[in-house]
């Protein structure tokens, strides 16, 4: 597949090349596209639906959806802006997310997400669930309190490192993220020098022992909001690029 | 582990050729032989089949009849649907509990029994019904629940139990069952009579696109409720590029209040076998696969001994019917409960052995499918059509009906009236005529196409069965003047909580928001902003949701919203004067009195 597309997100026009995504084709045209789940490198997801776009009026996810001849997109709307706001709360009411003294915080994909989209607080009821951590690596630990089921880990570990150290266990509310291996992430080939390492969104999948060497303050969203980097025209970052 | 189980693992991945798409039949019969699949199966079955042992865990986790702990040698799975609950469900789920000691979701001690509840099991019309292992038992009521108790105790075997069966082929022998067909009224198109192979023949005397030109001029439509024309699809799937493409048939009837597929393959199954045959003519397909419900189980033997007598009358397998080149085979996958896998990209990722997570779109099965080949899925009743099609010619099956919706369409009729059942009616029927058909009396509600489907009231039983008014896929379920149509609505919320499954945000999390703001309001606790809170998450859930589950889930809200708004208005208005009705004091402060060991002194009592 070849040649040229041209379409539209906002009335402005945008080219891309056929087999690209719409979310793909608009960064490369510095137009952001809030998104969490997608992750350049990685294969599609689709999962958070905050990259919801319509698409000739009907909702599709930017991150999955192929670029078409003519199609009108819709992206930077106060609906949509609405939409995307009451998923990042969904998130944070599913979790424990504990900004204030996360070792991600500032870094974090989600809490510069509901900065960005303008979050005060989570309109809906918390579930506070109860979920496990798994400590059982020497280097890693898996925390699933802040974990929002994006699969960056999942997908790295197969994709970009050539493991298989993660999947996921259990259906519905019930869905987790597990280790490949019956004794928790210990006993999986996880190492802290994989991709799959430096993927997590949140503070979900972290290195242990160095959550606060970059202070609060001097961090990736400290300083400017999420997708101002590709806004700006900056090149994407990289997968598994330091965060 | 032990040798034994270990050895018996080994075995049945034998038997399935340590084939990692094919999990899901190795851990049904592992589930036959031990009765769960402990950690150190799920060891032995990614060793066996090479494959990371997440990922077995994944599958096994999935499905609502797989189990990690052990269970008793009889899984009691009562079913809890709406139309069970309102035939006295909770009465005999207490005498179940009573006789045997335990609760929902435990097992006896001497390791005898499990129970458990179930969504829709496909019995409506003879509620309440349960499952015992694969048995279906119905029309239950708490002394025959006790009855069937003592019977398992004494006999120590499913097989012994002393069953009145069915009507129809319920009481062939490889059936031997006690459902009853409840076939009410039989229409020209899926329940008239079929000499096995006549409609095969005639598609094969015509080419390949001169059967899909058929099944277009037809103008058929998906009968799963999504009314996509069929031709299309095959058309569509006839032009992929790809080898080795498939037919899928969705037997995954799991829509609550459905039932109509379990009478098809009861007395039609040939007539979807030929169906799914014509189908691979068409579009160029060796491979069928009929994906039956784990709640069907009951007849799997009988429709593999149909599938066998159409081997030997050669009309499937090599060479069908003489016609040289032309082969095509049908292979039943059993599913394990979940109602996702109804989604036909589900239950693809089901049939290749994995958790039935709904897959990307596009591309869309037709260009990639099962394996990644190119696959047409078509629901039973649709195959059923297809084989009416060529066996009376398009013409004859366009004349019924209307002009959107042509042939005619199953219900599946339950709740409120005096028969409940299966009736075949030409598309375009009035609710009201089919409600006197059926005997519903001081009707209030009626939910069209089951629970992703619409609650109307009476002033739409006016309105016409077919797609482009009341499309449904066939549940009819009644509610009368004494149902409360907000508990109604919560049965369905909570169904969609318990069968989302969990890849997408809003589907994962906000039908338990919708489910939770409900219930409040149901219950006489919610304030009037509830309203609006309820329509933008429903419609959130809806425009967001990644596959027709989550972009259908919130229905029951949204339909009851517009059609029973007063139903709304009045709890949420009797109590203007609370600041926040929804907060329980009492409830909010009992953990920390616990802690403190004494009692609040604003809310102990």
């Amino acid at each position: 597949m070849s040649g040229e597309i041209t379409f539209t997100i906002d009335g402005a026009q945008v080219r891309g090349q056929a087999g690209q995504t719409i979310l793909q084709a608009a960064a490369l045209s510095n137009i952001y596209i809030p998104h969490l789940c997608a992750k350049r490198g990685l294969t599609p997801w689709g999962s958070c639906r905050v990259c919801t776009v319509l698409v000739n009026g009907r909702p599709q996810a930017a991150c999955i959806q192929p670029i078409a001849e003519g199609i009108v997109v819709e992206n930077d709307t106060e609906a949509l802006r609405d939409m995307r706001r009451e998923l990042i709360e969904m998130l944070f009411v599913e979790g424990n997310h504990f900004c204030p003294f996360c070792e991600k915080s500032g870094n974090c994909e989600l809490q510069a997400m509901g900065y960005r989209l303008g979050m005060l607080a989570p309109q809906y009821p918390y579930f506070f669930p109860v979920r496990d951590v798994d400590a059982s690596h020497p280097d890693l630990f898996l925390d699933r309190n802040r974990c929002i089921l994006c699969a960056r880990c999942v997908r790295a570990s197969q994709e970009l490192d050539g493991k298989h150290a993660y999947g996921f266990v259990g259906r519905g509310a019930d869905k987790h993220v597990a280790a490949n291996a019956r004794t928790g992430l210990g006993g999986t080939d996880a190492a802290a020098s994989d991709m799959a390492s430096e993927i997590c969104p949140v503070g979900s999948l972290m290195k242990k022992r160095v959550g606060y060497a970059i202070p609060i303050g001097q961090r990736t969203y400290d300083a400017k909001p999420i997708g101002s980097e590709i806004e700006q025209g900056a090149k994407p970052a990289q997968a598994g690029g330091a965060r | 582990m032990a040798e034994t189980q270990e050895s018996v693992i080994r075995e049945i991945c034998g038997r399935f050729g340590n084939d990692p798409t094919r999990v899901m039949d190795i851990l049904l019969e592992a589930h036959r032989r031990l009765g769960s699949v402990p950690a150190e199966a799920v060891d032995a079955i990614a060793r066996a089949v090479s494959m990371p042992r997440v990922e077995v865990e994944s599958t096994l986790s999935f499905y609502a009849f797989f189990s990690p702990k052990p269970r008793g040698k009889f899984v009691i799975r009562l079913c809890n649907d709406i139309i069970d609950q309102m035939h006295g469900a909770d009465r005999v789920g207490r005498a179940f509990r009573e006789e045997l000691g335990i609760d929902f979701g435990q097992t006896t001690a001497d390791g005898l029994f499990s129970l458990e509840h179930t969504p829709c099991i496909g019995m409506c019309d003879q509620a309440p019904a349960a499952l015992i292992n694969d048995k279906v038992v119905t029309n239950l009521s708490s002394d025959r629940a006790r009855e069937l108790v003592e019977a398992l105790r004494a006999s120590g075997d499913v097989e012994h139990l002393k069953l009145t069966l069915g009507n129809g082929n319920n009481s062939h022998p490889l059936v031997r069952s006690v459902v009853r067909n409840n076939l009410r009224e039989r229409g020209p198109v899926i329940f008239a009579p079929l000499a096995r192979g006549t409609a095969l023949r005639k598609a094969l005397a015509e080419s390949a696109t001169e059967v899909i030109k058929n099944i277009k001029v037809s103008r058929l439509r998906g009968r799963g409720g999504a009314g996509f024309p069929t031709g299309m699809k095959w058309e569509f799937a006839r032009a992929a590029a790809g080898e080795n493409k498939v037919v899928v048939c969705n037997a995954d009837e799991g829509e609550p209040g459905t039932f109509k597929d379990r009478v098809i393959l009861t007395e039609a199954a040939d007539l979807v076998f030929e169906g799914m045959t014509i189908a691979g003519y068409g579009v160029g397909a060796a491979t069928g696969i009929v994906y039956l419900r784990g709640e069907y189980a009951y007849l799997l033997a009988f429709l593999e001994s149909l599938l066998k007598e159409r081997r030997e009358a050669g009309l499937l397998g090599r060479n069908i019917l003489g016609k040289q080149g032309f082969d095509f085979d049908i292979r039943i996958q059993l599913g394990a409960g979940a109602y996702i896998c109804g989604e036909e990209t589900a239950l693809l990722s089901s049939c290749e052995g994995k958790r039935g997570d709904p897959k990307n779109r596009p591309p869309f099965p037709a260009q990639s499918g099962y394996m990644g080949r190119p696959t047409v899925i078509n629901n039973v009743e649709t195959f059923c059509c297809v084989a009416r099609i060529l066996e009376n010619g398009p013409g004859w099956f366009s004349s019924i009906g209307t002009n959107d919706s042509t042939g005619t369409k199953l219900y599946s009729v339950s709740g409120d009236c005096d028969r409940p059942g299966v009736y075949e009616l030409p598309f375009g029927a009035k609710v009201s005529d089919l409600l006197a058909m059926v005997g519903a009396q001081e009707t209030a509600a009626v939910q069209v196409g089951g629970a992703s489907g619409q609650m109307i009231g009476p002033k739409d039983f006016a309105r016409t069965l077919r797609f482009d008014d009341l499309a449904t896929g066939g549940a009819v379920m009644i509610f009368n003047r004494q149902r409360d149509v907000l508990k109604v609505a919560e049965a369905f919320m909570d169904f969609f909580c318990e069968e989302s499954c969990g890849y997408c945000t809003p589907c994962r999390v906000g039908n338990r928001l919708l489910r939770e703001r409900l219930g409040q309001v149901a219950d006489g606790k919610g304030s009037p902003e509830d309203l609006a809170y309820l329509q933008k998450l429903g419609e959130t859930v809806k425009a967001t949701s990644r596959c027709g589950l989550g972009q259908t889930s919130p229905q029951p809200v949204l339909t009851t919203l517009r059609s029973f708004r007063s139903e709304y208005e009045r709890r949420v208005l009797t109590r203007p004067a609370d600041l926040l009705p929804s907060f329980d004091g009492t409830a909010a402060v009992a953990v920390a009195e616990s802690l403190a060991q004494r009692r609040s002194v604003y809310f102990g009592k």
